[in-house]
């Protein structure tokens, strides 16, 4: 991340993503798949870090091998008929001033309790009788019924490292030679590492 | 990380700031708007601190007024600095200047540094 004054000089914090060259190395059709999607590559690996079967896969779209794969459904429906294997998609798709989804994996933050977790807001005293208690979560339930602890009750346990998107980041700036995306706030994951920009 | 400092470059503001350390004595101008007036703003004292790199760079500038301590912290960036005009070099020995709040009158005096 990094920050940037706008023109009217207002300091903004931005994301800058590399966003592409992607490769087309898939179609998949509502006919032999099931559904209709593209699948695309990104960030290339090395050769000997490649299996035979991926090497073969890649072969067909005439790229070298990727580290990251994905799939995109409904892929601008517009475009559809003349998307090809092996074409490639670059960051000047996006455009200034739109409004785009990031998913990423977000950080780890191992095992966490509740008031990390889940936002519980603990118990808001030292005194007053606390001692020990003070970010516990409290009761998780009632007596004789049901007996039990209902399921999805929210409690302590491993935290972040899932799958989280964070919608309407506005894109400041799109610059083509780099293949970079300047996007206004911050995105999910730790530097360096995978997302998906949506439109 | 040198992608970063590509769109930093790209974003640059024309904003000339000379080198400056702690312990130096600086004239900031600083463009106010009021409204849809804009005036500059001087504002003089001594660099307690210089902190952050890149585009977040900021500086905190401290100058007794009336009596009272007032800081102000300009980040280096800023297209609303004019310019800054070097008035002093202090001769310190470190780079956070955090004692100076605690002195008053000759004690917060620096020595000039002399070349």
């Amino acid at each position: 991340m990094t920050s940037i004054f706008t023109p009217e000089g207002k300091n903004v914090a931005c994301t800058v993503i590399e966003a592409g060259p992607c490769v087309i190395t898939q179609l998949k059709n509502g006919e032999k798949e099931g559904y209709n999607a593209i699948q695309i590559a990104y960030d290339d690996k090395k050769e000997k870090n490649t299996n035979k079967a991926e090497r073969g896969h890649y072969a067909k779209s005439n790229s070298t091998p990727k580290a990251m794969v994905t799939e995109i459904r409904n892929f601008r429906a517009d475009l559809e008929h003349d998307l090809k294997v092996g074409d490639e998609i670059n960051v000047d798709i996006f455009v200034e001033g739109e409004y785009v989804d990031v998913v990423g994996t977000s950080k780890g933050k191992g095992f966490q309790g509740v008031v990390k977790r889940h936002g519980f807001s603990g118990v808001g005293m030292q005194t007053h009788g606390q001692h020990n208690r003070l970010r516990a979560p409290g009761s998780i339930g009632a007596s004789s019924w049901p007996s039990r602890v209902f399921k999805g009750m929210r409690m302590a346990g491993r935290t972040g490292g899932s799958r989280v998107k964070k919608t309407n980041l506005v894109v400041m700036k799109v610059i083509t030679d780099k293949n970079l995306l300047v996007l206004k706030g911050a995105v999910p994951g730790a530097k360096g590492s995978y997302v998906i920009v949506e439109k | 990380m040198d992608l970063i400092k590509l769109v930093e470059a790209e974003f640059a503001t024309n904003t000339q700031v000379p080198e400056f350390n702690a312990g130096d004595t600086v004239t900031v101008h600083y463009r106010i708007k009021e409204g849809n007036k804009e005036r500059i703003q001087q504002f003089q004292g001594v660099v307690i601190q210089r902190r952050n790199s890149g585009m977040s760079e900021t500086f905190t500038v401290r100058k007794v007024s009336n009596g009272v301590g007032v800081e102000r912290i300009f980040p280096a960036k800023s297209p609303f600095i004019e310019k800054v005009e070097v008035n002093k070099r202090g001769k310190v020995r470190r780079a956070r200047l955090f004692y100076l709040r605690k002195l008053t009158g000759k004690a917060a005096r620096i020595k000039e540094r002399r070349h």
